[in-house]
């Protein structure tokens, strides 16, 4: 049991990784963004997992009600507003995707190196 | 319990992850990435981050996939299947991973009191909260509040990137996108009976659903991000059924404009009234002569300017993938 306290860790290496594979091996540059928001996605979920407390609850502080423990709020912030951003700056790089199709006819990394090598 | 569903829902997150790196089939790996979001969701859930639970099962499942998909419209479907395979990359990968999770044994495990994280300001976040701002949701609080600068910084990062993807597809060969009109003969999926009738009983209730979690982020999960994020998904909800210009008519794109601007404005001078009341910048106990109620009336105008900001700025880009055609 004392291992399985480690389990959102290495899930959190093994989809950071994933990610990280997509973006430096794939051609394909959707695929790469899908790739980054996996990345991104790991990030957040190592940030969650270490707001849990062991017998706590999300910090809605209730009247009447003492003694509760709640867990941490503080990286429950940080990703609520990272999220909301990176969709936006997700959009951002798909709008340049979509601009270098139109120019250069393809979304595959080869290609387009391959076009700008012949000039 | 919890712990087991929690270990099952993680199995089936890397092997989603997995999937979507294989499949040669974009469409296929966009609509993985969405049920990938969820599970994230139903993590974040276990994990007791409501709010953030809430805003990942708007944006990553909802909103993301829709952006994904427009663009997939625009270039390709499928990925090239290469057949050179990258075994630098795999190593790369493969010791990075060994080496991440060799170090995890250093971190304190799951829910570990005793952990450096909870030791810092998060025992201050929770014991002030209630007697410097009276509200019951101490994200809100650290939100809108203790952390307000980080969250003006993160809503004109939203603002940046809306008109950056407007600049970007804005432009467009032909008639300009700024006097684009969709053309009436587009009605979106509203052959189908089956979405169309559905639909119609969903928005307005997506959309009210928003508006509670918008009002309600003080007492309950909830705030600006996520309400913008949901009444976002409602509105386009409706125009993927009902055709882009039903969307475009009930909220023209001139409001929304007025939305990312006037959400991140108004935002902006709730800081300066702090400042020209007396007070430091974004410090709201001087807005009223009672602090308490002062800082409570910041939050809710401040939640009110995200908001307008994140559903106008997701909105935006929507059309402005969806208003461009494929050459």
């Amino acid at each position: 049991m004392e291992l399985l306290g480690y389990y959102n860790y290495w899930v959190f290496a093994v989809v950071l990784m994933i990610g990280f594979y997509a973006v430096i091996a794939k051609v394909n540059l959707i695929k790469k963004l899908i790739g980054l928001s996996i990345f991104q996605s790991a990030v957040f979920l190592m940030y969650i997992t270490m707001d849990k407390v062991e017998g706590g609850t999300a910090p809605i502080i209730q009247e009447g009600v003492s003694d509760q423990i709640f867990s941490n709020p503080l990286p429950q912030v940080l990703i609520l507003t990272a999220i909301v951003v990176g969709v936006s700056t997700l959009a951002l790089g798909l709008a340049i995707v979509v601009r270098i199709n139109e120019v250069y006819g393809s979304i595959e990394e080869t290609d387009i190196l391959d076009m700008d090598r012949k000039g | 319990m919890i712990i087991v569903s929690g270990i099952f829902l993680l199995t089936l997150l890397a092997i989603i992850a997995v999937a979507i790196v294989r499949t040669k089939n974009l469409f296929v790996a966009v609509m993985l990435t969405s049920i990938f979001s969820l599970l994230m969701a139903a993590n974040f859930f276990i994990l007791d981050a409501a709010d953030v639970a809430l805003t990942e099962a708007a944006v990553g499942a909802g909103v993301t996939t829709v952006i994904f998909l427009s663009a997939l419209s625009l270039t390709a479907e499928r990925e090239r299947s290469i057949t050179r395979k990258r075994y630098l990359a795999i190593f790369v990968v493969v010791v990075t991973t060994l080496v991440l999770i060799y170090a995890t044994f250093d971190k304190p495990r799951l829910g570990d009191p005793q952990a450096p994280v909870h030791q810092h300001v998060a025992p201050w976040y929770l014991e002030k909260t209630p007697e410097f701002i009276g509200i019951p949701n101490v994200v809100t609080a650290v939100l809108g509040s203790f952390r307000g600068y980080d969250t003006l910084g993160e809503v004109f990062v939203v603002f940046t990137a809306c008109i950056g993807v407007l600049f970007l597809l804005g432009s467009r060969r032909g008639p300009e996108y700024a006097v684009y009109e969709p053309s009436p003969g587009n009605t979106g999926l509203s052959h189908h009976l089956i979405p169309k009738v559905v639909s119609r009983l969903l928005v307005p209730f997506i959309v009210l659903f928003g508006l509670y979690v918008q009002f309600h982020g003080e007492y309950g999960p909830g705030g600006g991000f996520q309400a913008g994020s949901i009444v976002a998904a409602g509105i386009i909800l409706h125009a993927l059924i009902e055709g882009e210009a039903a969307a475009l008519a009930a909220v023209p794109r001139a409001a929304l404009l007025g939305m990312v601007v006037g959400g991140a404005m108004l935002y902006g001078l709730v800081g300066l009234a702090g400042l020209v009341l007396g007070g430091n910048f974004l410090d709201y106990s001087v807005l009223l002569s009672d602090p308490i109620a002062g800082q409570q009336l910041g939050i809710l105008l401040i939640e009110a300017g995200v908001g307008v900001t994140v559903c106008g700025a997701i909105l935006l880009i929507f059309h402005a993938f969806a208003a461009r055609e494929l050459v």
